[in-house]
């Protein structure tokens, strides 16, 4: 159970001590602390999302309330009980996944649940989100790093099985977020530039075959039409017009909570769902952009200092690659919103209306606080 | 576990390190673009933004005006606004406008002809995100019914609008008119701005010819509206300048009697108060109920009115040219007496007929066997049409015209009365343009008892006749009489372009008006049975002209024929004789003698106005108003 590294140097940063309570409960308070003020301040923003309805805002507190007991639960594990449940999870994980393609059951002509009897419906593919980085960090830190070339080809393939699987719900988002997020362990596993340049020349080529042949009409439909939103006004456009609009509108400091009239009008879509940040956008006006985004920038330094001072390579690798992953949602969702982007149906962590991501993203976050704190007790 | 191999921790760690620092810039660069997108959506583009946020929420509604209302002179509705629910429909919002009228009939009562009408509007040119009307007047239940499905039909609203209505319309149809839905010519001339919300525009009558007075100023609203377009409130607003409340001259009273007279029959009442020149009544009958032609008239209905062989939409009072017959006779005496070609005295021989040369053509007097030596008097009295023969050819086809257009006739001499036809005021230039015929010595003669090819209509003769109540002073007919609240009148009636007709001898006037009497109470006078017992003393003329032939397609039967190819009775009249109150022209048509059928009407009229209204306050003042005004 200990770890091999027990020399390594931590005590260079006693601001990442945590002490006491907090090393007791294996929680990390500054983490917890930014973590508190996201998803608080998000509430406020949903119930204006939602169009002040209460129902929605409970719902989704009971839902943070799981979310932080899973958290709590993952961060009492030590990092190398996620080590070796690695492979056993990854199977069963790919097992999911290609039962879904079976019975899998869903809506809009994707099928993204499982529902077995006797479990409470989910989604193998969000499991993987997890999992993917777990078990790539897993296999690439059971060698010295930076890996030989052969051993990134097999984490490769560790990241493209589920991938494929995914992209064959379909469920593109996803897929890419999952493979984005087993690639963060690829990098910073020490995978070399020149191998990262041939990789980024490999996807460029692979881009357009991937348009005529890999893409459905209606992802083709979004990447248009975020190159021109007014071809289709009232169509698939609708969505990135109204949203720029009501960020547009927003101005320096907003118009006002609960003040926003593209969303309680509603002029904009998914006000409470992908859309949630054109709502703080319109209401809190460029401030609250930049109060919402110094907040994520905050909470990503952190884990990122929770990565570098991991004890072991296995929970670096994980600790980074789950950092970036949340980075990911989080540009990619600001950045579809904003019109920079595609839509592509990726929430704005812990702050859109919606339970799996909310379990799945605190569920990293309980990897995160395990990862620091039970190195804690160790050199303590 | 393969864990033999030698790892260099701390290697592993900086190199961790390294690509973490990497990472860690790539995050700030990325944040730093999205935060650059949001200053230039948020702060550069701001204003475009506002601009658009505003577009979606802010619409700019028209309020339309309220329309004036019309009393007659006492102050009764004539046309009032009701408010009428009507399902409308904005396709621009509705998608699909097929399956929503499908819905929409399966929840409403819709006739094919609704759906016929709807789509005929759809076609026609119009304001986008105009509603367009699809059923109106709908039930409390069916409003309820609509409501219960309102949420699956975006664009589908019910709306309560105020719609024309005319409480007494089949008396008041012919002489209010009535409005309509705007059609695509009046869209063209119309101000889009003043009548962006109203659907409504006078089509005849009064209506249309006030339609800028009673329809008011548009108002404005702005109002927030959802992306559904439903309106949630109001932001701003800018109220309508309601139309002006009209009143006119028109007596209900005397409207419904003049109705009453000829129920039954096809004829015209025009009633006019010499003094003011206001028309007191307008009738034509048959009449129609006008609120059937406001929210727009069903094709059979449509069809049964125009088809109907008693013509109830042709407005006989305004448009109905009659020849004038003997009615024209007072007007020709005057002619006569003042351009020298008779004198008061003047006797003629009448054997019953007249010759221009004795090779000649014959022209009969109505009486076989002639009147023997009559004088003016008699000959107004016994409408002795030889007499008239004479003066017609004494006095030239020049001066009858002179003197007959300072009547009036051949020209619409109304101020206010839309639609008025001119009749025909026939001369040797009229005959040349417009048959390319010369003018015979026998068409003077015809003129000279109102035949051949004049025509006027039954207000051009109560015009005329109002003239000699008048003795010469020239007043206008017109409808309005007053406008509610500050304004004048005046300020809207086209002014008065009459110059007085000023006779030689001005006591002419008194003799004609005399031997109009004695037409009405002389022992020989042709309408003495109408004028018998009066306790005022009337002036009157009856006339009778003849119907000339029926289309050869027409189809009657025998009985029918036999009624239709009867004369038409013609009465002209005012009384008293002395400060004349009213002056009338009544027209039966197909109702034979003037004497027997017009005369009678016309005396219920005289009694009605001065003995039976009399009481009333409207006539009084009239009356103090026609003393100071006559000599």
């Amino acid at each position: 159970m200990a770890p091999r590294e027990v020399f390594s140097s931590t005590a260079s940063n006693p601001l990442g001590r945590p002490k006491g309570l907090w090393s007791a409960l294996h929680l990390d308070p500054i983490l917890l602390f930014l973590l508190i003020a996201l998803i608080s301040s998000g509430l406020f923003v949903l119930y204006s999302g939602a169009d002040r309805n209460l129902d929605v805002v409970k719902a989704q507190g009971v839902r943070f309330v799981i979310a932080f007991v899973v958290m709590l639960v993952f961060a009492q594990l030590d990092p190398s009980v996620f080590r070796r449940w690695a492979p056993w999870l990854y199977i069963l994980g790919l097992a999911g996944l290609v039962a879904v393609l079976f019975m899998g059951v869903g809506a809009k002509g994707a099928q993204r649940w499982l529902a077995l009897p006797g479990l409470p419906r989910f989604q193998p593919s969000e499991l993987m989100k997890l999992v993917v980085p777990i078990m790539a960090a897993w296999y690439l830190s059971r060698h010295f790093l930076p890996p030989r070339l052969s051993r990134i080809g097999v984490g490769l393939v560790i990241v493209l099985l589920p991938m494929l699987l995914i992209v064959r719900q379909p469920d593109l988002g996803t897929s890419l977020l999952v493979g984005m997020a087993g690639l963060f362990v690829v990098f910073f596993a020490g995978m070399s530039w020149k191998l990262i340049g041939a990789f980024l020349a490999m996807v460029s080529v692979a881009a357009p075959v991937m348009w005529f042949f890999g893409m459905r009409d209606y992802q083709k439909q979004r990447v248009l039409t975020l190159l021109d939103p007014q071809s289709d006004p009232l169509g698939a456009g609708w969505n990135i017009i109204q949203s720029k609009t009501a960020i547009g509108s927003g101005g320096f400091d907003g118009k006002g909570w609960l003040q926003g009239t593209q969303s309680h009008l509603e002029f904009l879509p998914e006000s409470h769902t992908d859309f949630i940040v054109a709502v703080l956008a319109e209401e809190f006006g460029f401030v609250g952009i930049l109060l919402l985004l110094s907040v994520y920038f905050l909470i990503i330094l952190r884990c990122l200092f929770i990565s570098v001072t991991a004890q072991d390579s296995f929970s670096r690798l994980v600790a980074g690659a789950l950092t970036m992953t949340f980075f990911i949602y989080v540009f990619v969702n600001v950045g579809m919103v904003s019109g920079l982007l595609p839509v592509v149906g990726v929430p704005l962590p812990l702050v859109s209306y919606g339970g799996t991501s909310t379990v799945t993203l605190m569920a990293a976050f309980g990897i995160l606080m395990s990862i620091h704190t039970h190195r804690r007790m160790i050199s303590a | 576990m393969p864990w033999g191999e030698f790892k260099d921790t701390a290697a592993e760690r900086r190199l961790f390190q390294r690509r973490v620092t990497v990472m860690l810039v790539v995050v700030f660069l990325l944040l730093s673009v999205l935060v650059a997108r949001m200053y230039q959506l948020q702060i550069v583009e701001h204003d475009i933004y506002t601009t658009l946020s505003d577009k979606n929420r802010v619409q700019v509604q028209s309020v339309p005006p309220p329309r004036g209302l019309v009393y007659d002179r006492n102050q009764v509705l004539l046309a009032e606004n009701r408010p009428v629910f009507s399902v409308t429909v904005v396709p621009e919002r509705v998608g699909d406008t097929g399956a929503a009228l499908e819905q929409l009939v399966s929840i409403l009562d819709i006739s094919d002809e609704d759906l016929e009408r709807f789509q005929r509007r759809l076609r026609e040119p119009r304001r986008p995100f105009q509603e367009i009307p699809l059923r109106y007047d709908l039930t409390e239940d069916e409003i309820a019914r609509l409501a219960v499905h309102r949420h699956e039909l975006p664009g589908v609203e019910v709306e309560a609008e105020l719609v024309r209505y005319y409480p007494h319309s089949e008396l008041t149809a012919h002489a209010l008119g009535f409005v309509g839905r705007i059609n695509r010519d009046e869209l063209q001339r119309i101000d889009p701005v003043n009548y962006a919300g109203t659907n409504y525009i006078g089509k005849s009558g009064v209506e249309r010819f006030y339609e800028a007075l009673l329809h008011g100023k548009v108002g404005y609203q702005h109002v927030e509206t959802n992306a559904r377009g439903r309106t949630l409130r109001v932001l701003e607003r800018e109220n309508p300048v309601p139309g002006e409340d009209l009143k006119l001259h028109l007596d209900l009273r005397l409207q419904a009697r003049a109705h009453e007279l000829l129920d039954g029959r096809r004829g015209a009442i025009v009633a006019i108060e010499p003094a003011t020149g206001g028309i007191l009544a307008l009738a034509s009958v048959p009449g129609f109920d006008a609120n059937q032609f406001v929210t727009g008239i069903s094709v059979a209905d449509y069809r049964e009115l125009s088809e109907s062989k008693d013509k109830p939409l042709f407005n006989r009072a305004l448009r109905g040219q009659y020849p004038p017959g003997s009615t024209l006779k007072p007007m020709l005496a005057i002619a006569a007496l003042d351009s020298g070609a008779v004198t008061r005295d003047h006797t003629i021989w009448d054997p019953g007929h007249f010759q221009i040369n004795s090779a000649g053509r014959r022209w009969r007097d109505w009486k076989r066997g002639g009147h023997g030596w009559v004088d003016l008097t008699y000959a107004m009295a016994q409408s002795c049409d030889v007499y008239f023969y004479e003066a017609a050819i004494e006095m030239g086809v020049d001066t009858m015209v002179d003197y007959l257009a300072r009547f009036g006739f051949g020209e619409d001499a109304t101020l206010d009365v839309s639609g008025a036809l001119s009749g025909i005021l026939p001369s040797p230039d009229w005959k040349r343009g417009t048959r390319n015929e010369p003018w015979y010595p026998g068409d003077t003669v015809n003129l000279g008892i109102g035949q051949g090819f004049m025509l006027s209509t039954p207000l051009q003769l109560a015009t005329a006749t109002a003239l000699i109540a008048n003795r010469g002073e020239w007043v206008e007919p017109r409808l309005l009489k007053d406008i509610q609240g500050d304004r004048s009148a005046d300020e809207f009636l086209p002014s008065e372009t009459h110059e007085p007709l000023q006779l030689k001898n001005p006591s002419d006037w008194e003799f004609i008006a005399d031997s109009m009497a004695e037409v009405m109470h002389g022992v020989r006078g042709t309408a003495r049975a109408a004028g018998r017992g009066a306790p005022y003393r009337m002036a009157g003329k009856t006339g009778t002209a003849q119907v000339f032939s029926l289309a050869e397609d027409e189809e009657y039967d025998a009985e029918e024929v036999r009624e239709r190819l009867r004369d038409h009775a013609l009465f002209v009249g005012f009384a008293p004789v002395k400060n004349p109150q009213i002056a009338v022209a009544v027209i039966v048509e197909n109702g034979g003698g003037g004497s027997s059928t017009a005369a009678p009407v016309a005396r219920a009229l005289f009694d009605a106005w001065i003995l039976e209204f009399s009481a009333a306050a409207g006539s009084l003042i009239s009356k103090t108003d026609s003393q100071s005004e006559t000599p």
